[in-house]
């Protein structure tokens, strides 16, 4: 069991809510991306998507998007990025980790060489927003050898049928993106998105269901975590990163509004 | 005098190639690298296209679009002179001229078909990304000739260097959206887009203007655009009665270029040759010729040749062309180059300008700057090809979009 499939064992074990964040590394740059996971870990989260830029993404909403073009600027790459979370590794950090970013830069370091890499690196899985389960067989097979998670997104517009299908490859947890389009929008729980949640748990089952996109504040983190077993937050947390950068209080900053998320968990 | 010929637009299959496969790919290149969201999008496309290809309808109204509006079929133009001037008149020269095509280029026959599509399928909305502007103004045409509302993606940098076209798109009703990420060019324009239809998929088709991104646009695109190969079999049939023995054509995405080659595919005897660009030439690093020079890569939706870092980040292309500036390319030429049954090569922006001064005062025709790369290469293909051969060049389109450039460059 790498260290998502064992938070999510306890977690429900001990019938907890789970919060994800979403960081883009590099962003302003990769020094302080290392300060802010272990603020992070020490602030109560339970998984991390640690993001990988890309020049060009087509799933990324503006926020994410500016993110990791400066990362890119900063000199953020791949190589380092896996570098960093060893060196995380060496310093006790213990939140669970997953790469999140598009094919391609994981295509071009090569999914074999990365998979060992990532485990070597305490990497604990891989979300690809860009990999659909049609074209996903082969890092699949890899990281199911590793023993990496590699999670599948589902969205609004899969039907039944092929949610099956995405449940049933997803390990250590399945994502349920709450809206079209892409991320940095307002979430609304209402009765569609309670329905196609628990559909998906069911189906699922017991694979946990995290739904992201949209969730910005305390609030929709409470009435996310009741439909579903994990909440993921993203832009919200890299535009709070960017209004503070270079501020002497950005740690003490992110650590706050991550204890905020959590509290609206129990 | 040539013999009348047929328009026929009809998407046309070739049997014997079989591709892509099943899901979408062309041996290695292709696929559907997409979002979730979009999945169930594209592969409902695939199923509605797959029909309307096959519907006797659908292929009557697409021809007679193609016949009456577009003005198909273009001329196969016997370029005596041109032919004369290069290698001595070691080959017969044609030019399929599809710069006579309503709106100045081949564009217009992929944007006709997916309007249609976007028609049948119900989706009021239209949109596309485009570089210069001729894939924009093409689907703004279209648009607006089957009541479809359209917006345009466009790269700020290119806004400022292609006014004219934002112009024209703007008076055929088109909303031009200015993108302002990454290097403002083509291919931010194209993530926006792909971004917009992510949102609104439900009432949007995306009208891809090349033979790139996931499945099944490169099959689609390749289908629409085959018109131009459909109708020169028919065409050199009539004036030589035989086949051509090579065929050429400029490649950024390369829609003009399997257009041609995609009715030949099963004629071991003809050549083909892609022309990419080199830009300020290969080995400064500044050109598009991604193929000649690309590494395999996931780039738009598909697994494709991409000019990219080591790091596995997408470099920006550079060519005095804008519709060949594109550091992607169509996942069938990426195949057809690794198989061998296309050669490609390629022109810089000097070797593109002499050509379309040659163009200019051989056969009295302003080319395109990128059909121009394609007459560029005829110095190298023509000397080594058999004396007699009969040599088929698409140009694609025509210069008068060039103009400031040319004035430019060779004013």
């Amino acid at each position: 069991m790498n260290r998502i499939e064992k938070h999510f064992a306890q977690a429900a074990e001990e019938k907890r809510k789970s919060l994800i964040l979403f960081l883009s590394a590099g962003f302003p740059d990769l020094e302080t991306t290392g300060r802010l996971i272990e603020e992070i870990d020490r602030s109560g989260c339970d998984v991390l998507e640690l993001g990988v830029p890309f020049s060009d993404p087509i799933a990324d909403g503006p926020t994410i998007q500016a993110s990791s073009f400066e990362a890119l600027k900063s000199g953020t790459t791949l190589v380092g990025i896996l570098d960093l979370v060893e060196t995380l590794r060496s310093r006790d950090v213990r939140i669970p980790i997953l790469l999140f970013g598009a094919f391609n830069p994981f295509l071009h370091y090569g999914l074999d060489r990365l998979a060992s890499r990532a485990v070597e690196a305490g990497v604990d899985g891989f979300l690809v927003p860009d990999l659909p389960i049609e074209e996903a067989e082969e890092f699949e097979a890899l990281c199911r050898g590793a023993g990496l998670s590699l999670v599948f997104l589902v969205a609004p517009t899969t039907p039944p049928e092929r949610m099956k299908e995405i449940a049933q490859r997803s390990t250590g947890f399945v994502y349920f993106v709450s809206l079209k389009g892409v991320t940095g929008v307002e979430i609304a729980v209402g009765p569609e998105l309670r329905e196609r949640v628990g559909l998906l748990r069911r189906i699922a089952d017991p694979l946990p269901v995290a739904v992201g996109f949209g969730i910005q504040t305390p609030e929709h983190v409470r009435a996310v975590a009741q439909i579903a077993d994990g909440v993921v937050v993203g832009s919200a947390l890299v535009r709070l990163v960017d209004k503070h950068r270079g501020d002497a209080e950005l740690t003490q900053r992110v650590g706050e509004f991550v204890r905020s998320l959590k509290s609206a968990l129990s | 005098m040539s013999a009348p010929v047929s328009t026929s637009g009809s998407p046309t299959r070739f049997p014997a190639s079989q591709r892509p496969d099943p899901r979408g790919r062309f041996g290695q290149f292709g696929g559907r690298y997409v979002p979730e969201t979009l999945m169930t999008v594209l592969l409902e496309l695939e199923k509605q296209y797959l029909a309307y290809r096959d519907d006797p309808d659908f292929r009557r109204d697409l021809d007679a679009l193609l016949g009456d509006y577009a003005g198909r079929p273009t001329p196969l133009f016997h370029a005596a002179r041109l032919s004369e001037a290069i290698a001595a008149g070691r080959a017969k020269i044609y030019l399929k001229r599809e710069d006579l095509c309503h709106t100045g280029a081949h564009k217009i026959n992929n944007t006709l078909g997916q309007g249609l599509l976007a028609k049948h399928l119900g989706k009021p909305r239209v949109i596309a990304e485009t570089g210069a502007g001729q894939h924009g103004v093409a689907t703004a045409t279209a648009a607006a000739l089957l009541d479809l509302e359209c917006d345009v993606f466009m790269g700020e940098e290119d806004i400022r260097r292609q006014e004219l076209n934002v112009f024209r798109m703007r008076l055929l009703g088109a909303e031009v959206h200015p993108v302002s990420s990454g290097s403002r060019t083509l291919k931010d324009a194209t993530n926006e887009a792909f971004r917009d239809w992510l949102a609104r998929c439900d009432d949007t088709h995306y009208i891809i203007g090349s033979v790139v991104g996931p499945h099944p646009f490169p099959m689609m695109v390749r289908d629409f655009q085959s018109v131009i190969g459909v109708e020169t079999r028919r065409q050199i049939m009539a004036k030589e009665g035989r086949l051509p023995d090579h065929l050429v054509a400029c490649v950024g995405g390369g829609s003009n270029s399997i257009g041609l080659f995609a009715p030949f595919y099963d004629e071991p005897n003809v050549q083909m040759y892609g022309v990419e660009a080199a830009g300020e030439g290969i080995e400064t690093g500044r050109h598009a010729a991604t193929i000649s020079m690309g590494q395999v890569g996931v780039f738009h939706g598909a697994r494709e040749y991409v000019l990219q870092t080591d790091d596995g980040q997408i470099v920006e292309a550079h060519s005095i062309s804008a519709g060949l500036d594109y550091p992607g390319s169509g996942p069938e030429h990426c195949f057809l180059a690794e198989s061998k049954r296309a050669h490609y090569l390629s022109a810089t922006d000097r070797e593109a300008l002499d050509a379309t001064r040659l163009l200019c005062r051989t056969e009295g025709i302003i080319p395109a700057l990128e059909s121009a790369h394609a007459i560029a290469a005829l110095h190298k293909i023509v000397p080594q090809v058999e004396k007699g051969a009969i040599v088929v060049l698409c140009l694609s389109g025509r210069g008068d979009k060039d103009v400031y450039t040319l004035r430019k460059h060779l004013g």
